[in-house]
């Protein structure tokens, strides 16, 4: 393992921001740490690079205990949410800061600065100041400036946070790839679970100081261990009160549900396609249609709640008050401990037909 | 202090350099050249029983003194509240030829030495002078009273308001009283009503420092102010300064008012603190 | 923008009544008074206002102000800069308080700055016999009250905070994140200061400086309170009192010719304190991020 934290425990004051916190990754993983704002992630990033020190516990790197090593000597490259670029210097100088420090030899810094910005595609843009820059083009020099000294591991604290939803789009990819062509190993911060399982080889979901689930972005989306998960990368709120589904057993008191869109279907009656289907349906009620660009998205009111399904434009359009038949090929069952069952239709039998 | 014992408990690694450095800078620097003479007079003043203590302050020369000090300060504070609102909201809100001029201008207490404006203002509100001859039409002595003496405090309190209220004022956004003028509301409501609460800790704390600063004033006022007990002009600074004058040396008596004036500035540094935590809890 | 705003919105006679109250106060309050110096100090001619200002009184009083006032902005810059690093880059216990414990200078009386070094130091202070015995093995007579090092520490003591409290509000706004990253690819103090913090704070630290060097140019209370030799440790302020309280129609206008010198440095002082706003004010637009 490459990165290792066993057992770390960190409060400030009397909050607790990390509780028995351990997990790994291996050499050469982009890893994200995922969680909402407070759950604890950013401090434990902090933790690594030296910024902050853990009350207890050990952090490893690269098979050596790094508690004591100041984080100068770690070995770290670390990008700042706001990039944290020195503002008084320009591209170059912000990327030739490390290796000035280092006290590598001029010719060594010109090659190694110029290396870098051919690589981030900043060329031409070396006289200008951070001021002078796009959202996109600071988060480059950012990158640049934290790889120049060469580190053994990249940290990045929510590094699409500051630039504005179209660009950020960009940047994941441009990141991704430019991560795995350096081949170093990373970690990255964030609170946006798209990002995370579009971005990452492998997911540490936080919540609340504690280390909810550990895995790669499909196992985190389709196994969620515990009911935190499963609401929190899904981005459907949980299903409350009294539900009843077809196919599905009464639930015990005080459950919730969870249901995906992708786990819904809804179909007019006289729909001889989902025919097949209709045993395991039950009638809900449009509430409210919204268009989503690439899709509509449907709200129904069946089983006493409410449940979301996206419809694909090239069917026939649905309107408030229409009763559309619908089918439930799964769903989550989040008990009131946190814990949480996938459950399936027992109705169809394994009938499913898939979207066309 | 509390810091090494905890640094022993456990390692605090600080990525910035220079903790102990400006720590040990700060304290010790902090400690020598203020709090230790500052503690002196505690200890001077603590010399005296508690008895004797009492005696000192509470002789009526020593009394009437602070009813001046507090008196005089609290209305040249007051009178520098209207008009600091007055002039910040000008500098701020209007733009007209001169403009920069007269920012500058209000800075004008704070650089000119107090003796200097100490002296001027004594001949300018004195009889002969060109403002007590005004005043006397009225039939207002300037010079050696406590109007003469206010006058002073007003001169020295001013730039404190001004530089209060000034910040506030330029980060108020003009939306509110767009949206107040849009429901309908009148200039005067609107500022009365929208304008003067975001403004009202702001002003407090200028008020605060304008007092706090008049209270210990010595350069500006004694020369306007005649330094006669009989009148009421006496400050408290005055008081204690003559108790070290070659003659009637009276280290103790000196030390004991001295310290009853540090209760009162801490206090009011105590209270302008406490508003203006509040005022950022409220907008943070 | 704001402002433009504001102008086209708010006309009036509002505008214009309270234009003439500030410009009335201002005229009546500070330029009155401004005047008043000048023309009090021409009284006698300007033959008199020379020789005014040409004593050998006056030659010692500006040097001892000028000694004064340049040890006190070194000392009072030095500790600015390491308090406002203290209090900006790190988080500690008592922070709080001793932050607000830096502020106190600026909150009390002069007197009690002067009387508070004179318990130190003076005749029957507890500090003395230790003064002493470091005279006597250092072979030295210094005396730390009735003295020009007693004039430059009073002048120190109440301008302590002025460089502190225009650094630390600019760089607890910049933060640290800066600091952090240079820290953490290895950069020494040194040049995380002179690299990264010092271009941030420039102006500030320029403006305090200047505040700094007109209150320890004009300071009155304090320094009256532990100088007492006209002509050895007089300031300028205090060899204007001594010509003023002697009472005599030449001697107060030769009080006046003296304040002249005062309150020129002030004015250029203040010029000084618009031109640093001015230009802290447009770099601050065009660096903003």
């Amino acid at each position: 393992m490459y990165v290792e934290l066993k057992h770390i425990n960190k409060s400030f004051g009397s909050f607790r921001a990390s509780e028995d916190i351990s997990f790994s990754i291996e050499k050469g993983r982009l890893a994200a740490l995922l969680g909402p704002s407070g759950s604890g992630k950013t401090t434990i990033l902090r933790m690594i690079a030296g910024l902050e020190a853990p009350d207890s516990g050990e952090i490893w790197i690269n098979g050596q205990l790094v508690n004591e090593v100041p984080g100068s000597q770690r070995g770290i490259g670390f990008v700042f949410q706001n990039y944290a670029l020195f503002r008084y210097m320009t591209v170059w100088d912000n990327i030739a800061f490390g290796l000035e420090v280092q006290k590598k030899s001029k010719k060594e810094i010109r090659e190694r600065v110029s290396e870098l910005v051919g690589l981030v595609g900043l060329t031409g843009l070396e006289k200008r100041y951070p001021s002078e820059l796009s959202g996109g083009q600071k988060q480059r020099v950012a990158f640049a400036r934290a790889l120049a000294p060469s580190p053994r591991l990249l940290l990045l604290d929510e590094p699409f946070a500051a630039v504005d939803a179209k660009v950020r789009q960009e940047l994941r990819q441009w990141l991704k790839g430019m991560i795995a062509r350096v081949g170093i190993t990373s970690i990255f911060v964030t609170h946006d679970q798209e990002e995370a399982l579009e971005v990452a080889d492998q997911i540490i979901v936080t919540n609340q100081g504690r280390v909810e689930q550990i895995g790669a972005p499909a196992e985190i989306y389709l196994k969620p261990a515990s009911s935190f998960v499963a609401r929190f990368v899904t981005g459907v709120p949980a299903i409350e009160g009294d539900w009843r589904f077809v196919g599905f057993p009464e639930p015990p008191a005080g459950a919730r549900a969870l249901i995906r869109p992708e786990f819904v279907e809804a179909f007019r009656p006289d729909n001889e396609k989902y025919k097949a289907l209709l045993d395991g349906a039950q009638p809900g009620v449009v509430e409210d249609v919204s268009f989503r660009g690439s899709h509509w998205e449907v709200t129904l009111q069946t089983g006493n709640a409410s449940v979301t399904v996206r419809r694909s434009l090239q069917r026939r359009p649905v309107a408030r008050g229409d009763i559309l038949q619908v089918v439930i090929y799964r769903l989550y069952q989040l008990a009131p401990d946190g814990s949480i069952r996938l459950l399936e239709n027992k109705a169809l039998e394994g009938r499913y037909i898939p979207e066309d | 202090m509390n810091e090494a014992a905890m640094g022993k408990k456990r390692r605090r690694p600080r990525v910035i350099p220079g903790f102990g450095l400006t720590m040990g800078v700060t304290v010790s620097m902090l400690s020598i050249l203020i709090l230790i003479p500052l503690c002196s007079i505690l200890g001077k003043a603590f010399a005296l029983t508690p008895a004797e203590f009492f005696a000192v302050i509470t002789k009526a020369n020593v009394l009437k003194a602070f009813g001046t000090s507090l008196l005089c300060s609290f209305i040249a504070a007051a009178v520098n509240v209207v008009f600091g609102l007055i002039l910040a909201w000008v500098l701020v809100c209007y733009s007209f030829p001169g403009k920069r001029i007269l920012d500058g201008l209000i800075e004008l207490p704070f650089a000119m030495p107090t003796a200097v404006a100490g002296i001027t203002l004594s001949r300018m509100y004195s009889d002969q002078g060109i403002m007590g001859k005004f005043l006397l039409n009225f039939g207002i002595q300037g010079s050696y009273t406590r109007v003469g003496l206010t006058i002073a405090l007003v001169f020295v309190g001013i730039p404190f308001v001004v530089r209060a209220v000034q910040p506030v004022l330029e980060g108020l956004d003009g939306q509110y009283e767009e949206a107040a003028e849009m429901l309908g509301a009148s200039r005067v409501r609107t500022f009365f009503r929208v304008i003067l609460p975001e403004l009202a800790p702001s002003l407090l704390a200028g008020f605060g420092l304008a007092l706090a600063r008049g209270i210990g004033e010595y350069g500006s006022v004694i020369y306007i102010s005649g330094n006669s007990e009989k009148n009421g002009t006496q400050v408290v600074s005055y008081v204690i300064m003559q108790k070290l004058n070659a003659g009637n040396v009276d280290y103790e008596g000196a030390a004991a008012i001295a310290l009853v004036l540090l209760v009162i500035s801490f206090a009011l540094l105590f209270i302008i603190n406490l508003i203006q935590n509040r005022a950022a809890r409220r907008l943070g | 923008m704001y402002k433009n705003k504001a102008t086209a919105r708010r006309g009036g006679a509002g505008k214009y009544i309270l234009i003439a109250v500030s410009v009335l106060f201002v005229l009546v309050m500070l330029i009155f008074p401004l005047g008043a110096v000048i023309g009090n100090s021409l009284k006698n001619g300007l033959a008199y206002y020379f020789s005014a200002i040409s004593t050998k009184y006056v030659a010692s009083a500006l040097r001892v102000t000028l000694v004064a006032a340049v040890i006190a902005v070194l000392v009072n810059t030095f500790f600015g800069l390491m308090a406002a690093w203290l209090l900006t880059k790190f988080r500690f216990r008592g922070q709080g308080v001793l932050a607000a414990a830096i502020d106190i200078p600026f909150s009390i009386s002069p007197v009690i700055a002067g009387l508070a070094y004179i318990m130190t130091f003076g005749r029957s202070g507890w500090a003395t016999p230790a003064v002493e015995w470091l005279n006597d093995l250092l072979g030295t007579d210094i005396s730390l009250v009735f003295s020009v090092p007693g004039v430059v520490l009073a002048t120190i003591f109440v301008t302590f905070p002025f460089v502190s409290r225009e650094l630390i509000p600019v760089m607890n706004a910049n933060g640290r994140d800066e600091e952090e990253a240079a820290a953490l690819m290895g950069a020494g103090g040194w040049r995380i200061f002179r690299k990264i913090t010092l271009p941030q704070i420039k102006w500030a630290l320029l403006y305090g400086i200047i505040l700094c060097t007109a209150r320890a140019l004009g300071e009155f209370g304090a320094v009256y309170a532990v100088s007492k030799t006209r002509g050895r440790t007089f300031t300028l302020p205090l060899e204007i009192d001594a010509l003023y309280m002697s009472g005599t129609a030449d001697s107060i206008t030769a009080a006046f010719a003296v304040s002249s010198l005062l309150v020129i440095m002030a004015i250029v002082l203040l010029v000084l304190r618009s031109v640093v706003e001015h230009i802290a004010g447009k770099n601050g637009k065009k660096e903003g991020q």
